[in-house]
């Protein structure tokens, strides 16, 4: 099934002439058409739109990189034109008056938009449940959750609904559904990737990366998305490296600490067994793998929820009925239109962080909350630097167990908040990141995750690459 | 009981930048309802907001104007409240590390000079427009209407200590302000416009008391006399409060430029909570030494250093010194011709006399004229010259700036050149003495006098072109034979 | 850490149900009291983090670009006239 192809492979077919990029997309829609009413992946589907691009790349014939590649994009990034929902009511009828960069990015590459991908509601949440629309099914079991908030793109490349995918990551929201849904995800370093066009949850955390069936393709991926942009004040202006001559087969002498902080009591036995494995293969494979401890890190999950909120809670304000989305329809006045607005068009979990971020943003409370929350970011960051002083890269599992059952946290925010413990901390020091499959427990998948340096990314693609090129685990995909 | 009054301004100046503050619109006014407009600036999902770099050294100019100190890193923080002006519901501005702290500006008030303190500038951005429907303002409108055109632009907020002593003062240090605002060209400054707005902090406390007594905030002063009048007002009323044994309640009040009082804004039901933070969007501006530099460079003398130059170094009496600042164009007028001719009083003569008054009569600002300092010192040399007559550059002045010629066509198009050449102007002699008999026998029989009228008739003849002292000499030579 | 919902919820313009709030305050107490753990961390000397990665003067030049698609803004608008976007009456 051409679907099942990853970019890396589909790319040789199509420059060989083997296949033609208006296959390859219908061989995409064919599986949605298949799956996609016991996934519900997608929130908007651009077979039309997609199809085009797909005779573009075929008529051009020069297919580079990824001209002619079926690509989904989480519906949290603007397309002009077309439907951006972040899966809020608020946004239902939302039609960009433009392109985010990463999207005209992709366009100058040649890739085929075949769709925007649920999520939790403005990428808030761990499994998406939160969407305002649907909860996306992990294919694994359809009965677990995919993970969130990136959990249509997840599940819709592991299931084959599309050949890569877009996340984005503000506390784990690529890499931990990822490690749900068994494919690879990565969270670049904060001002990689421009953020020009993503809706904003907490802009000095969020970062879009890709979501691919293995290493190779989410290297390809990056030299697509990385580099500066202008209108983004936060990205950084650094040359952008060809990040497939970092998928070198080779971990000799790489320093390799496991943290032992995320090998604790809360994670599963089932998890830990995965991860000490992953770390003795990658020993066998010539790393020097060490414990190493990050004090600070009981103290990322509330640090996070904190400031990721607070951020929210203002960047959220603007869906008030005025400009854009929806109005309530009893709105006799200003205020009660703002009240009615934003009570009709927010979910619950959205409300619940703009009530938590506006809490600690408030006279009073500032420096106790959020002030103090800004202080301990200072510290983790530093506790990482550290460790870095030692270690090539970090390793610990991506969540602290596989996928979770639909409804089975929904009801505890707290309990679900601290199951993104192994992700979160990275956010907050701005690092990259990577999630790749690393086992499986009960039919479902285990992630493991490769923490960098600032930058390095090239460096996690090397230890993933390596670890996956001597592992099969990537191989497998789930049956529909 | 003496009271003494407290006043602190909070001004606003929109700064003369092409492109908004945070994207690329134009920051033209009068363009149609929301046709400035971008995805930045009208706060949609996703957008980003960049600096804009020539707002920036603007502030920092006039922050070093203002004596202040820049501070080695400012950062832009969110100042988060809804309402349907501000598209992202919240507006990006500074607040606990603004762009330059603790300067001040000297004002003179009855003569004497007096230095009041800034507390600090800082950079943000300005709101749209409502526009009321069913009434003229926010009360008893039935709908509103926003345009977002305004939305972004760079405006700079400007903070006094309070220092100022009474309105007259307050008055004095606006109008002083904006004098420098327009001298360093950092923004067009007009009140009335909008391009410069003031909210005032007022107290009264009895004489001779150290602590501040409650103040309240006065808003919607659009005039130098507004701001007069609106704190006289406020002033007067703090004082029947407190003389009564009254309390003044800490409120914003609303001048009514009407009825000249002020009137008291309905306080919300609930204080204001602007939740700052830093804005996570951007990043801190940290000038360094050459940046800010630059900046100074492109500053230039300012008022004060000009006014002490102008009055030692071109020994110009005050009120010419006076006039000669009034506007930066006339300043920067003046100081051109003074580079190609070295005559300051001279030069002040001929601006602040003839062509100011032509100014005047036809409403026109120096800006708009088309006679160059090159040519008016081309004039003035001319006279010196003996080319042409002092009082015939009058004429000559003026037919310029009418007809936008230079003074050199205007004199070689007319033969305005003075004559001098003597057997042209014996020509002339003798025909004024064969018309003139009966003048010439009075003179000749003793009535010196008259020789000014036959003279006269020369100059008439010459069409002003003689030189009237060579005219009365040849004259006497003539009728002495 | 009990917290004043309706005040909250006030500065956020957020409708809540009677149920809402209910759940709110009790959930978002707990959160907050989870929160306190941060208190035991000294952090009299540290500097605070908004940006992970240190960067300086962003800035763009002073340059005009006007937009070609004001009329797709507009055109998201809930209600508009003449041109503006229409809110119903302020009340203050
Ligand atoms: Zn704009």
């Amino acid at each position: 099934m051409l679907n099942n192809l990853t970019a890396h492979e589909a790319h040789s077919l199509l420059a060989s002439k083997k296949i033609s990029s208006v296959e390859l997309t219908e061989a995409v829609f064919a599986q949605i058409e298949k799956t996609e009413n016991k996934l519900k992946a997608y929130v908007t589907l651009t077979k039309d739109e997609a199809l085009k691009r797909a005779k573009a790349a075929d008529n051009n014939g020069n297919f580079t990189g990824l001209a002619g590649i079926p690509i989904a994009i989480k519906d949290n990034m603007c397309t002009k034109g077309i439907l951006t929902t972040c899966s809020s009511k608020i946004l239902a009828n939302y039609l960009p008056p433009y392109d985010a960069t990463i999207v005209e990015k992709l366009a100058a590459a040649g890739a085929a938009p075949i769709g925007k991908t649920n999520l939790d509601e403005f990428a808030m949440g761990s499994s998406t449940e939160n969407s305002g629309f649907h909860t996306t099914h992990n294919p694994w079991d359809l009965n677990t959750v995919p993970g969130g908030s990136s959990g249509g793109s997840a599940a819709a490349v592991a299931s084959g609904e599309c050949i890569l995918a877009l996340g984005s990551d503000t506390g784990g929201s690529i890499r931990q559904p990822a490690s749900f849904c068994g494919v690879v995800g990565l969270k670049p370093t904060y001002g990689r990737v421009s953020r020009y066009g993503l809706v904003a949850f907490a802009s000095s955390l969020d970062q879009i990366g890709p979501l691919a069936k293995d290493v190779t393709d989410s290297a390809w991926l990056m030299n697509v998305l990385a580099g500066y942009d202008p209108k983004d004040s936060t990205s950084v202006d650094i040359p952008v490296p060809d990040y497939r001559m970092a998928l070198v087969n080779d971990v000799k002498k790489f320093r390799i600490g496991l943290i032992s902080d995320l090998m604790g009591k809360g994670t599963d036995e089932a998890v830990k067994a995965a991860i000490k494995d992953a770390a003795r293969k990658l020993e066998s494979l010539g790393a020097i793998v060490e414990e190493v401890s990050l004090p600070t890190f009981e103290y990322a999950v509330p640090t996070y929820y904190l400031i990721a909120p607070a951020e929210a809670s203002s960047n959220l304000a603007r869906f008030d009925g005025v400009k854009f989305g929806h109005r309530s329809s009893d709105a006799p006045d200003l205020l009660t239109m703002y009240y009615n607005t934003r009570r009709e068009g927010f979910g619950a979990e959205v409300k619940r962080r703009i009530m938590l971020g506006t809490y600690a943003l408030s006279a009073g409370y500032y420096d106790a909350y959020y002030l103090k929350a800004l202080k301990v970011r200072t510290l983790i960051k530093q506790d990482f630097e550290k460790a870095f002083k030692h270690f090539d890269v970090l390793i610990s599992p991506t969540a602290p167990s596989p996928a979770f059952k639909i409804g089975e946290k929904a009801a505890d925010p707290l309990s679900m908040y601290l199951s993104d413990i192994a992700t979160i901390p990275v956010n907050l020091a701005g690092l990259p990141a990577i999630s790749l499959p690393c086992g499986f427990s009960g039919g479902l998948p285990i992630g493991l995750q490769i923490i960098g340096e600032a930058f390095a990314e090239e460096k996690l693609l090397q230890v993933a690459y390596t670890y996956e090129q001597n592992t099969e685990w990537h191989k497998r995909r789930p049956t529909l | 009981m003496k009271y003494e009054t407290i006043i602190g301004l909070e001004i606003h100046a929109q700064l003369l930048t092409e492109s908004k503050m945070f994207c690329a619109c134009s920051t033209k006014f009068g363009a149609k309802p929301n046709t400035n407009i971008c995805p930045v600036c009208t706060g949609q999902p996703g957008v980003l907001p960049v600096m804009n770099q020539k707002a920036i050294e603007l502030a920092i100019k006039t922050a070093l104007a203002l004596n202040c100190k820049i501070e080695k890193s400012s950062v832009f923080a969110r100042k988060n409240y809804f309402y349907p002006d501000l598209p992202k519901d919240f507006q990006i501005s500074q607040y606990e590390l603004p762009l330059a702290t603790l300067g001040h500006l000297d004002i003179v008030v009855e003569g004497k000079k007096k230095r009041i303190g800034i507390t600090r500038v800082h950079l943000e951005e300005d709101a749209g427009k409502l526009v009321h429907k069913g009434a003229a303002r926010i009360m008893g409108a039935t709908e509103s209407l926003v345009d977002y055109n305004r939305t972004g632009v760079p405006l700079m907020e400007i903070v006094s200590e309070p220092d100022l002593r009474s309105p007259a003062e307050a008055k004095a240090f606006m109008e002083t302000l904006q004098h420098l605002l327009q001298f360093i060209g950092v923004c067009d400054a007009k009140m009335e416009e909008g391009s410069l707005r003031c909210d005032a902090n007022i107290s009264l406390r009895p004489a001779g008391e150290q602590k501040f007594g409650t103040k309240t905030e006065v808003k919607n002063m659009n005039s130098f006399k507004a701001v007069f009048k609106a704190l006289k007002a406020e002033e007067k009323r703090h004082e029947e409060v407190l003389s009564e044994g009254g309390k003044i309640n800490q409120e914003t009040r609303f001048f009514d430029d009407i009825t000249e009082q002020t009137i008291g804004m309905r306080s919300k039901e609930y204080a204001h909570d602007y939740r700052y933070f830093p804005e996570p969007d951007l990043v801190p501006i940290e000038p360094s030494a050459d940046w800010l530099a630059k900046i100074k460079n492109t500053s230039g003398e300012l008022p004060e250093a000009k006014r002490d130059r102008f009055l030692n170094e071109y020994k110009l009496p005050e009120a010419d010194a006076e006039v000669l600042l009034a506007t930066p164009a006339l300043t920067a007028y003046f100081e051109e011709c003074l580079k190609l001719y070295d005559h300051p009083k001279t030069i002040a003569n001929w601006l602040m006399g003839d062509l100011t008054a032509y100014l005047k009569t036809n409403n026109l600002a120096i800006e708009q004229i088309n006679l160059t300092p090159a040519q008016l010192v081309e004039m003035l040399q001319m006279i010196d010259k003996g080319t042409i007559s002092g009082k015939l550059a009058k004429t000559i002045l003026v037919e310029a700036l009418k007809s936008g010629k230079t003074i050199k066509d205007i004199v070689a198009e007319q033969g305005l050149t003075q004559i001098s050449d003597e057997g042209e102007i014996k020509n002339i002699i003798d025909e004024v003495i064969e018309k003139n008999p009966k003048q010439v026998g009075e003179f000749r029989s003793g009535k010196d006098a008259v020789v000014m009228f036959l003279v006269g008739q020369v100059m008439k003849l010459s069409k002003g072109r003689a030189k009237p002292d060579a005219v009365q000499k040849l004259l006497r030579q003539k009728l002495g034979q | 850490m009990k917290i004043d919902v309706e005040a909250v919820a006030k500065l956020a313009r957020l409708g809540l149900s009677p149920e809402e709030k209910k759940l709110f305050g009790e959930q978002l107490s707990r959160i907050l009291d989870h929160a306190d753990t941060l208190k035991k961390l000294n952090t009299d000397k540290v500097e605070p983090t908004s940006h992970a990665i240190p960067m300086k003067n962003v800035l763009r030049e002073d340059k005009v670009i006007p937009c070609a698609n004001v009329d797709d803004i507009l055109l998201n608008a809930p209600q508009a006239e003449e041109h503006m976007f229409k809110v119903p009456r302020i009340v203050e």
